[in-house]
């Protein structure tokens, strides 16, 4: 059933990854995107780099798989769910992957 | 396993103890009601810091519809930028934020544990591994700030 190499350390260390990522840019970009958003054109320039579109995507994906690894978790233990083991992982760690490209491609067109 | 030590065994077994099982695999645990964590402050405080990735996966995908918001022109932006504005959702930003720095603290305090630093035989004590962790905030926090607001 499961496969005899664990491929729980890679999703532990983007958790780790996106736990710190989270952890040290999230709640300032909360702060000044949406408590006090620049204007149009200032924010497309600065967003428009890539630099910062190469950071997005990292801060995004890890950010993505923090969520799915700690509440695949969250959901065995709080909610008692761990019957569900393959359904839950796969929408937890689907999702993510799902969104990773998505924001993929809206970084790769934008603006 | 047990499909085989039942087809094996089981007919003659079963009928002098129905309930007898060769080989029953079921591990000893007790009972919990769902809502073991609201037993103990620090258990609610350890489900509230496991509810912080809600919180940070909201942001990564309300980030993501910003960007698309973006490439949409400035119309779209005026009509997000009076989303973010309205009440309901300026309270709800409010609570997100602070699930958000919920898990920064948790997870900076837990670093001296998770990460055992050593130079030599000189082990990096406890304290300066977490004001390491809150002065990388600070400058992250600086950083963004700067980026955006210049």
């Amino acid at each position: 059933m499961r496969p005899k190499r664990s491929r729980e350390p890679f999703f532990w260390a983007m958790f780790s990854g996106g736990g710190m990522l989270a952890a040290l840019f999230l709640p300032a970009l909360v702060l000044v995107l949406w408590f006090a958003p620049p204007s149009y054109p200032e924010l497309v320039g600065k967003v428009d780099h890539s630099l910062v579109k190469l950071a997005l995507f990292g801060l995004i994906m890890l950010s993505l798989f923090h969520w799915g690894h700690r509440f695949r978790y969250t959901l065995y233990d709080g909610l008692q769910l761990s019957h569900l083991y393959g359904l839950i992982a796969t929408i937890c760690y689907g999702g993510a992957t799902a969104l990773t490209f998505l924001a993929g491609y809206l970084l790769w067109t934008f603006p | 396993m047990v499909q085989v030590g039942v087809a094996a065994v089981g007919q003659t077994v079963n009928r002098i103890n129905p309930k007898y099982q060769l080989y029953h695999p079921k591990w000893y645990r007790k009972d919990y009601p769902i809502f073991w964590w609201l037993e103990k402050f620090a258990y609610g405080k350890f489900i509230v810091r496991e509810m912080t990735s809600l919180a940070v996966g909201y942001t990564a995908v309300l980030l993501m519809f910003q960007l698309w918001v973006l490439s949409r022109g400035q119309e779209t932006y005026q009509r997000f930028l009076g989303f973010l504005e309205s009440t309901p959702v300026m309270i709800f930003h409010g609570v997100v934020l602070a699930f958000l720095l919920f898990h920064s603290v948790t997870w900076f305090n837990l670093a001296p544990k998770a990460l055992v630093l050593r130079l030599g035989r000189w082990r990096v004590p406890n304290a300066l591994v977490l004001s390491g962790h809150y002065a990388a905030w600070l400058a992250a926090t600086a950083l963004v700030i700067w980026l955006v607001a210049r």
